[in-house]
């Protein structure tokens, strides 16, 4: 079947099969391999995007339920060069080593900031709750997260 | 790589156009809507439907709203939703306190209470929740509406009224006055299924329990309607010792099977406890009413 969905704002159409699930339609068709596969179980939240702005997990969505959906993947967030503040917080506090559930934290801690800009420890505990870190723990995510609610508060006063 | 058999996709466009499918399609042909449960059994062969029909542009199943003397859900109501809900906060609290729980926030903005009633899992929690409150289940067909206690509507592990050709439109609640509710549950770890969980409901009207409802998750091979504690509670004043009995008659009639979850006599004595837990918080919650 024909399939045509909204990744990063560009349509990307593709003759898929209907089992294809939407982590691997971003990583092959676009070849946006940024959105890591991993569990494949709906548990490790490695492969979360944004559909319409809400984080999901990709892994468990058929790439045909997304038609006339939004996906953004983590390739979205740094512009012309520029980080996205959420980006900026991980590598300010040191939020990742190995780097695979990285994709995943950012689209759903991005998300958490878009709804709730001023998130309490808990609350970020909470959004995270879906995605698994085998490297640092989860402070220095959780610093990642309050640093970047803190750049964006300040940001906006400047404005 | 974990990736579903072979399957014919199609996205209905009508409620009516959804039935009229399944009836065409037969007993190979499954409704998909959040797909965190159907999936991952797919992924798994543990379901192998040949066509699965895409409901989720049917907005008009998405819905919280209270109507005369009930709360309507729409089957398409997502979990995020749910937990959301001022108007199933106020009335029935119990959907909070499980919502809080059901997996994790990112599965919760996909999965659906329609799903995971249907899934029929014992370990899942709404259908408990529903059970303790003495929910409808409003389920069509080309021939038009029926509604289904919540008792009658999970008949096994996996298995519910719905037909081959039906679909599950609505959940119904009904309002009563002095209402109380709360949902406990104990897991391993955030967002994993419970070890056990129970949901309790009590109306209490002049100061003895006029009703109640109980229902424990994970600890049977379906959800577990526990009527002979519903029984003794019903017509007697609220007490800690009460519930306690309440309690124990939940570990007795309980039927857990140990696994990596626990043991069980572990999950016996968890779900006596919770089910305590659960009738003394929503006793808590009803009785501010009656004052």
């Amino acid at each position: 079947m024909l399939v045509s969905i909204s990744v990063n704002g560009e349509q990307v159409s593709r003759e898929i099969e209907p089992r294809q699930l939407l982590v691997h339609f971003i990583r092959e068709t676009p070849g946006l391999t940024g959105t890591h596969w991993g569990c494949d179980t709906s548990n490790c939240g490695a492969c979360v995007v944004q559909m319409d702005g809400a984080p999901v997990k990709s892994c468990t969505i058929l790439a045909a339920m997304c038609e006339g959906h939004e996906i953004r993947t983590v390739e979205s967030l740094e512009v012309d060069g520029l980080l996205d503040p959420i980006q900026m917080g991980f590598h300010e506090t040191h939020a990742l080593q190995c780097g695979f559930c990285t994709p995943g934290m950012l689209m759903t801690t991005r998300a958490l900031l878009d709804e709730n800009p001023n998130p309490t420890d808990h609350e970020i505990r909470t959004a995270i709750s879906g995605a698994i870190c085998r490297c640092t723990g989860y402070k220095n995510i959780v610093s990642a997260v309050r640093w970047a609610a803190e750049y964006e508060a300040s940001a906006k006063q400047e404005v | 790589m974990q990736t579903p058999a072979a399957f014919e996709y199609e996205r209905a466009t009508s409620v009516e156009g959804a039935i009229a499918s399944l009836q065409r399609l037969g007993s190979e042909a499954r409704i998909i809507a959040g797909g965190h449960s159907l999936l991952p059994m797919m992924k798994l062969r543990l379901a192998n439907p040949e066509h699965l029909i895409d409901i989720n542009d049917l907005t008009e199943l998405s819905y919280i709203r209270e109507e005369g003397d009930e709360v309507l859900i729409g089957a398409l109501t997502r979990h995020v939703d749910l937990l959301k809900s001022e108007v199933l906060a106020l009335h029935f609290p119990l959907f909070r306190d499980a919502e809080n729980v059901i997996a994790d926030p990112v599965v919760r903005n996909r999965g659906t209470i329609g799903g995971s009633l249907c899934q029929a899992d014992a370990a899942e929690d709404l259908s408990s929740v529903c059970s303790a409150v003495k929910a409808k289940a409003v389920i069509r067909g080309a021939d038009g509406e029926r509604v289904v206690a919540m008792e009658d509507f999970h008949i096994g592990p996996y298995v519910t009224a719905v037909g081959d050709a039906e679909l599950l439109t609505e959940i119904r609640l009904p309002l009563r006055p002095g209402g109380g509710s709360a949902h406990e549950k104990v897991e391993r770890r955030a967002g994993d299924w419970a070890i056990a969980a129970a949901s309790a409901a009590v109306w209490i009207v002049g100061g003895t329990i006029a009703d109640v409802g109980i229902a424990l998750s994970a600890v049977g091979p379906t959800t577990i309607h526990l009527s002979r504690a519903e029984e003794l509670l019903r017509g007697k004043a609220p007490s800690d010792e009460l519930f306690a009995q309440a309690g124990e008659i939940a570990s007795t009639d309980c039927s857990p099977s140990a696994d990596g979850r626990g043991p069980i006599d572990y999950k016996r004595h968890l779900a006596g406890v919770l089910t305590k837990r659960a009738l003394l918080r929503a006793a808590a919650r009803a009785l501010p009413q009656e004052a």
